[in-house]
């Protein structure tokens, strides 16, 4: 059976799955209804949580850009340690007081703590501009996927995400359920656990990716630890050691907590804790869904560095039980024969693998062809006459995917990798999807512009968004701003200098008003965005960026993705400031503040 | 709602505890996964230094742990102070 075949069914089995759950479920849904919602056991709820969280980014994306980072694989940490550690401060800081508060959207919560239809347009159009732009992530994660497993250009394979998405979205019988998204969970972490498991194997000996991390190099002897090989290997090459420590520790520490307090900002994530039966288990909640994501996240690096040494012993064989030089490197024949490489050719296809042989030797040489002038490899590439690193293009997000492939793993084991990120990339594009058009529709035009809006014409106003939500993300998916995991990062960024603080301020604080907690994020997000649109180009659009997007161009060396943390501190700053010298909020939002920190009496959780 | 005397010393007791737990949380992620990760770069946990690893692994760990005991924590003080569902 062929690669391909075997990719339609594993995809078209899951799909075929998540509906049928989503059947059941509602069938199942509509008695619980009638036994006065007992609601979801933390655990599932967990689950759940964690599908909805980990979208291509996480699945498809950020074991990538650890792996192949020019900086080391260390420095890109800060997606490990943010997007876990947002839940300390989700459990700790706001998930309870937002379950007491007991009403469902965001945008409900800072109109009433602020008592203003203004604060609570502002934070519409926050969540608008966060969950666009983590969209666009989405669709750069489908668009990669679809282009490989339907053996399509990346554009291509864009357009057919979005139609899917659009279907999927559109007609939302999956989102909303817990049960659908508690499968995906499974078949999420099953794919990306496996390869991870047979790849650590036989790299250290370990069949826990977590423990062959720091475990030892089986091929080699077993003498050597796996991070010193591929240490070892790849600064040979000219690269930078993977363990390799930051050159810009500030940097690191914004973009670390960049991400932490833009998880516990972004509204689609909040929202499933307001459904939780009891404030206890908001907290708890919170854990569980940690423990899910941790599952992925504890493995993401030992994906990462292994791919990479993978990657490099496939170029340079005779690095896999002595120094890369040691041996030539992979011919161009090896790779156009040999079954074992075919991933190599099905990968330049799709235009986000690219090999040049510039010294037309018939070998590809791998190497940094950047390095600076006093390394080995560099006066070694000028006495063999090579010409330029020749494996020239290797996209950071195919590493997943081609991971299994480079590993020579079962036909099997591929196929469920892309049924995986697709289950990751879906579930959260269509997640963020009806957040955007629930804020345009219900928040923005029946809360504010036009209160007599029927149900039905709800409706329509809510697929209409949506509709174009995803013209929008796909047009700059396009031409995305960066990999899919640096674009979500931004949307963390701008979730961390808006939505955090106002939360956290209407919760910590009775004396943040009204005027502070609007001037407050309005200045947040100017700040954020407009520091992120110098460099990434206005509103995204490719070419209108003011300064180059590099690090000698950034103030402090401080990159866009980091800017969401100096927002956030802005932000407190400012409605510090101007809340001071405005009047204090009325009596009846001093007692509501006074009673959301208290978990008794909180009941159901109300519909608007 | 609550006596006032009675959910202030709740509402203390509470802010104490999360001092506590963001002082862990800090402490795991950004001052030995970070700032201390060349001054503590002799300790190894496997063939990792402890700051690597505290970066890639051991952060996510504490977190999770962290979680779970202010759960735990504060179910007792919602009883403590009568102010449980």
């Amino acid at each position: 059976m062929s690669q391909f075949t075997l990719n339609l069914i594993f995809v078209g089995a899951t799909f075929l799955l998540y509906i049928g759950i989503a059947f059941w479920a509602r069938a199942a849904s509509t008695a619980e209804f009638y036994a006065a919602g007992r609601g979801v056991h933390p655990v599932t709820n967990g689950m759940a949580t964690a599908a909805d969280w980990m979208s291509a980014a996480s699945f498809i994306s950020m074991a990538g850009i650890i792996a192949l980072a020019p900086t080391g694989g260390y420095t890109q940490s800060a997606y490990l340690m943010g997007w876990t550690g947002g839940y300390v401060l989700l459990a700790m800081l706001l998930a309870p007081y937002l379950r007491k508060f007991g009403k469902f959207t965001v945008p409900q919560f800072i109109g009433d703590r602020f008592y203003s239809t203004t604060a609570r347009l502002l934070a519409v159009v926050c969540l608008i501009v966060i969950s666009i732009t983590y969209v666009i992530g989405q669709m750069r994660g489908v668009g990669v996927t679809f282009s490989r497993f339907l053996e399509v250009s990346t554009d291509m394979g864009l357009y057919i995400g979005a139609a899917i998405v659009f279907v999927y979205a559109v007609f939302g019988g999956m989102k909303g359920i817990t049960y659908t998204q508690v499968a995906q969970y499974i078949v999420l972490i099953i794919a990306y656990t496996i390869p991870a498991l047979f790849i650590s194997l036989h790299l250290t000996g370990n069949v826990v990716p977590q423990l062959g991390l720091i475990g030892n190099y089986a091929p080699g002897g077993g003498d050597v630890a796996f991070l010193a090989k591929l240490d070892q290997v790849v600064t040979e090459l000219g690269f930078t050691a993977y363990t390799s420590d930051t050159s810009n520790r500030l940097n690191m520490f914004l973009f670390t907590m960049s991400l932490m307090i833009g998880t516990a900002g972004l509204p689609h994530v909040i929202i499933r804790f307001f459904t939780v039966p009891r404030v206890a288990d908001a907290r708890s909640s919170a854990g569980w869904a940690l423990v899910f994501i941790a599952l992925l996240y504890t493995v993401a690096p030992a994906v990462g560095s292994m791919a990479r040494l993978n990657l490099t012993t496939t170029m340079w064989p005779a690095a896999i039980s002595s120094t890369a030089l040691s041996g030539p490197a992979v011919s161009r024949a090896d790779i156009d024969s040999r079954p074992d490489l075919s991933w190599i050719r099905t990968w330049e296809a799709t235009g986000l693998l690219e090999i040049q042989d510039k010294n037309g030797d018939g070998l590809i040489q791998y190497y940094n062809d950047a390095a600076p002038a006093d390394h080995p490899i560099t006066k070694y590439a000028q006495e063999h006459g090579w010409k330029g690193n020749e494996l020239v293009k290797v996209d950071n997000d195919i590493m997943v995917l081609a991971n299994p492939e480079i590993a020579s793993l079962p036909g099997w084991v591929i196929a469920l990798v892309a049924a995986g990120a697709l289950a990751a990339a879906l579930s959260t594009a269509a997640g963020l999807l009806l957040a955007i058009s629930s804020a345009i529709s219900h928040d923005l035009i029946k809360g504010s512009i036009k209160p007599d809006l029927s149900e039905k014409d709800e409706l329509m106003v809510a697929r209409i968004a949506m509709t174009f939500a995803i013209i929008v993300s796909t047009w700059l998916g396009l031409n995305p701003p960066g990999f899919a995991a640096q674009v979500v990062a931004l949307a963390f960024g701008l979730a961390a200098a808006t939505i955090f603080p106002a939360l956290m301020m209407g919760i910590f604080s009775t004396r943040v008003n009204k005027e502070g907690a609007i001037a407050g994020m309005l200045v947040g997000l100017v700040f954020t965005a407009v520091y992120i649109f110098v460099y990434k180009g206005w509103f995204f659009i490719p070419g209108t960026n003011n300064l180059p997007d590099t690090a000698a161009n950034y103030v402090f060396g401080i990159s866009p993705l980091s800017i969401g943390a100096v927002g956030a501190l802005v932000n407190f700053i400012v409605a510090y400031l101007v809340s001071s010298v405005t009047a204090a909020p009325p009596r009846e939002i001093q007692d509501l503040v006074e009673s959301i920190r208290i978990p008794k009496g909180a009941g159901i959780a109300t519909h608007h | 709602m609550a006596p006032h005397s009675s959910s202030n010393a709740y509402w203390k007791a509470n802010l104490r505890v999360i001092g506590i737990s963001l002082a862990i949380w800090f402490i795991a992620s950004f001052v030995l996964g970070i700032i201390l990760r060349p001054a503590l770069s002799g300790i190894m946990v496997g063939g990792a230094d402890l700051g690597f690893w505290m970066a890639q692994n051991g952060s996510i760990y504490i977190f999770i742990i962290l979680i779970f005991v202010y759960a735990k924590v504060m179910n007792t003080l919602d009883r403590h102070h009568g102010v449980e569902e």
